[in-house]
């Protein structure tokens, strides 16, 4: 499990499912003796599997789950997100916001110390900084940093950030972790210094204690963390590459938690067994998969054909096929919950009948052989989407069958993941694909929806370009005014839904399992990890008793 | 002999540089890189860090550059350093694995010689026997098992249901704080499974080997006339026709020293162990060129000593080779 880690990583393509909840919490069968009072005590030890194994300790120059996940619990940033995914501060006690949004002002805390006792002060902030915007820092997170004009540190607890025009995300960039300076200051690429490689130091919840590449990564409680010291004692993470070995070893005991896959949580633990070990969580993630059109494509140049394929794909068979009912329809790119999510947007109820007579309007006619034609051109195409991912090959194949039911041909394609990206749709040679988003709290989606973004490395694949769409994302970004925010946020998901440049299909729920002996667990919109180092063990119950 | 020993000695770096060289273009070839894997999707990932990064892995050089300077590090040993963000160096990403992998064949290659020579050489002698049949089917059952079919339900037998073994890993959590035999023990528990499954499929082979050899030495006149001198038939077999026939045995047990450090990634992922497979798949799958390039030569050079060691153990075995 790890802490609410919140990187300035708004959008990544989705690895693993990792994110928050909506605001209804559901919770599993079993759940509700969670909130059963027993004392807190110290010790024991959370022992979990992770798929991939730590590529380095300082995230700025990693990109993968599992690191950011090992940094989570040795490092902070000056901000991050609390239960209700509201930005509070971490390192930094409070902040202000000029008028014209264009000084940030952080005050930092005092009584904060690097794992080796050594005071955390605006220094170390200063530094971070500097070696986020170096160059020889392999960094993908120094954009969001080049926005700043100017970082100044009037004395050893204040830190002022100056930006040329206001930056609504800039807020949460400042959740990067924060890195010591006395340590770091003699390696000029931070790449290569222990702290990233061996020994990190940070000022977090956890200190660490062992790595064995490719085994396990061992962190222990730091006694002296400035929100209090964390309940449970240790953590160890265990490298366990296959999702079958991992659930065998959760119901071995080997590992205390881990996160189910939605047969795993459906299927395979609804035993009496599984129920007096082990409790079971669900809240929705910030993930969605969409179908998403190359909008020059002769056949999805029309708004109607777009509009139909949303009314001949039935959401709720793919939820309960693909997810055995364990997620969400999506209507945008937010998920319901989200503060700018639009709950009143233009709706496509599953209707067949309705499809087929959009794809009238636009001209196609059901051919001899049933498939719609126009113009003697029969309605065939080909989706593709990458290997590996079984939930999206399902999808792929119940969409096709769906279509099929109003005439339309869907070929399916599933490539290589780098040849996908690479030979497909960065040269944007596809038809239609099936992909996903990750994405984070922060709602700006620049990247995505704004038509300067459809270079063949940025993002908006599918070529989208909407004049009030383009002008709403700048508004949405320039402004700190949330009322104003969610005004932008909530036209533009209007104009998404009447435009369907995507059909957005789900959203899955995160499944975490975990050892009934952990109590405090509370979901919330942020997920569970939020409250970690308040989670403890009773001490009747402790299973490892040597981290005391 | 020497010269012979000489001669394919020199031959082994040639071969070396031409296995590289076709490598290092194929790889290069493959879809997507490491700066792929770190910026593509990335919404923060802009054209610029793209630059930036490939002028730190040196990836902005043309190819031939890059491989002429491969070449020149590997001519001092130095397999350079991993594209991985915690830069290790590559040499010692595979020296940390190599215990594990070579450990865990070492054994299952134990256990194959252990079951397999025995079986291979009863079943020869008591041809067509109840016994014989029985054994080849259950060979080949073993052959026709998918290991990681086979893994999951030990896994499930032996780790969930009885308890008796550890399903995963290489050792317990507690292993640090344990005494001497404690230790030993724990190890010991982790491998049972991983070994008997790395050494299961392999047992298929080795056995019938074994009984096709023995077969053919069992028809030579020297048995026959041994037989007709009076010895009996256990003095006949294990002196005569068990050394002639355990001959090309060593051929095989040559050509399985790349095995040794070759990790099988089905069955360390499957076991959760940090073997040398694990390590190689990771590199494919992030791009890791040197870390690629670095287990490709350890390989390819051990395939070739592999071989070298077969063809000289078997003249050293049998003098009807070493007069040719």
């Amino acid at each position: 499990m790890r802490r609410a880690n919140f990187l300035p990583v708004a959008i990544f393509l989705v690895a693993a499912l990792t994110g928050g909840c909506s605001g209804d919490k559901k919770e599993a069968p079993g759940a509700a003796d969670a909130a059963r009072q027993d004392t807190p005590a110290y010790g024991d030890a959370l022992v979990e599997g992770s798929i991939g194994d730590v590529s380095g300790f300082i995230s700025a120059v990693t990109s993968d789950t599992a690191s950011h996940a090992a940094a989570s619990y040795i490092f902070n940033g000056l901000v991050k997100y609390d239960k209700d995914l509201k930005l509070e501060g971490d390192l930094a006690e409070s902040w202000e916001v000029t008028p014209d949004g264009k000084k940030i002002t952080f005050h930092l805390r005092k009584n904060v110390k690097w794992h080796d006792n050594v005071p955390f002060t605006s220094g170390d902030v200063l530094f971070t900084y500097r070696k986020m915007i170096d160059p020889n820092t392999p960094t993908a997170y120094g954009e969001s940093f080049k926005q700043v004009r100017r970082v100044t540190a009037p004395d050893a607890y204040t830190v002022v950030a100056d930006y040329d025009k206001p930056y609504a995300p800039a807020l949460e960039s400042w959740g990067m972790n924060i890195l010591p300076k006395h340590l770091l200051e003699k390696y000029p690429d931070i790449k290569r210094s222990p702290i990233n490689t061996s020994r990190p130091i940070g000022t977090g919840p956890y200190r660490f204690a062992e790595w064995k590449p490719g085994e396990k990564i061992v962190f222990d409680a730091n006694p002296d963390y400035f929100e209090g010291r964390p309940y449970i004692g240790r953590v160890v993470t265990r490298v366990i590459p296959d999702q079958a070995t991992t659930f065998l070893e959760l119901k071995s005991g080997g590992i205390d938690s881990m996160t189910l896959t939605p047969l795993q949580y459906s299927r395979q633990t609804e035993t009496e067994e599984f129920r007096k070990n082990f409790r079971k969580y669900r809240y929705l993630s910030f993930v969605y998969t969409y179908l998403g059109f190359r909008l020059d494509h002769p056949f999805f140049k029309d708004k109607r054909v777009r509009q139909a394929f949303a009314h001949a794909i039935n959401k709720k068979e793919l939820i309960d096929g693909v997810l055995f009912g364990l997620g969400r329809e999506v209507t945008g790119p937010y998920k319901p919950g989200h503060w700018v999510y639009n709950p009143n947007v233009r709706l496509y109820p599953y209707d067949p009948g309705k499809a087929k007579g959009l794809l009238a309007e636009a001209g196609w006619k059901p051919g001899a052989d049933g498939t719609m034609e126009k113009e003697g051109r029969k309605f065939a195409f080909t989706v593709l989407t990458n290997a590996g991912n079984e939930s999206r090959s399902k999808t792929a194949t119940i969409i096709q069958q769906q279509l099929a039911a109003v005439g339309i041909r869907m070929e399916i394609r599933t490539l290589e993941w780098a040849a996908f990206i690479n030979e497909f749709v960065k040269k944007r040679k596809f038809d239609a694909l099936i992909l996903g988003w990750s994405t984070g709290p922060e709602p700006d989606q620049f990247d995505i929806w704004s038509s300067t973004k459809t270079g063949p490395d940025e993002l908006n694949h599918v070529g989208f370009a909407n004049a009030e769409v383009d002008r709403l994302l700048e508004a949405g970004r320039r402004t700190f005014d949330m009322e104003k925010r969610r005004k932008a946020y909530f036209r533009i998901q209007e104009i998404l839904a009447e435009e369907q440049p995507y059909v957005f299909l789900y959203a899955p729920e995160t499944l975490p399992a975990f050892h009934k002996r952990f109590r405090g667990i509370e979901p919330a919109p942020a997920g569970i990890s939020y409250n970690f180092i308040k989670w403890y063990v009773p001490k009747a119950e402790q299973k490892y008793t040597t981290y005391r | 002999m020497l010269g012979y020993i000489g001669r394919r000695l020199f031959v082994i770096p040639v071969m070396i540089v031409g296995i590289s060289l076709i490598s290092f273009v194929v790889i290069n070839m493959a879809p997507g890189g490491p700066i792929g894997i770190a910026a593509d999707l990335n919404p923060k990932a802009t054209a610029e860090y793209r630059e930036r990064l490939k002028a730190y892995y040196g990836l902005d050089k043309p190819i031939y550059v890059r491989y002429a300077n491969w070449l020149g590090r590997l001519a001092t040993f130095d397999f350079g350093e991993s594209f991985a963000p915690d830069g290790r160096k590559v040499w010692d990403k595979i020296r940390e694995r190599i215990p594990v992998t070579l450990g865990i064949n070492v054994l299952s290659e134990a256990l194959i010689l252990i079951v397999a020579v025995p079986l291979g050489i009863y079943s020869a002698v008591r041809r067509g026997t109840l016994f014989d049949r029985a054994s080849t089917v259950a060979v080949f059952v073993g052959f026709a098992v998918p290991g990681f079919w086979l893994a999951l339900l030990l896994m499930i037998l032996f780790g969930v249901h009885l308890g008796w073994l550890p399903i995963s890993g290489l050792t317990s959590l507690e292993h640090d704080s344990m005494n001497l035999a404690g230790k030993i023990l724990d190890r010991a528990r982790h491998l049972v499974m991983p070994v008997f499954v790395a050494g299961f499929g392999g047992l298929a082979g080795m056995s019938r080997y074994m009984r096709s050899n023995m077969l053919e030495v069992i028809r030579q006149d020297y048995i026959a006339t041994a037989k007709a001198k009076g010895l009996p038939e256990r003095k006949v077999v294990l002196r005569h026709a068990v050394r002639n026939a355990l001959l090309p045995v060593i051929t095989i047990l040559g050509l399985s020293v790349p095995g040794l450090l070759g990790g099988a990634v089905i069955f360390e992922t499957i076991f959760a162990i940090p073997g040398l497979g694990q390590l190689y798949y990771q590199g494919v799958m992030s791009r890791d060129y040197p870390l690629i390039m670095g287990s490709l030569v350890i390989t390819a050079f051990l395939t070739l000593l592999g071989n070298l060691l077969a063809d000289v153990g078997y003249a050293l075995a049998d003098p009807r080779i070493r007069t040719e």
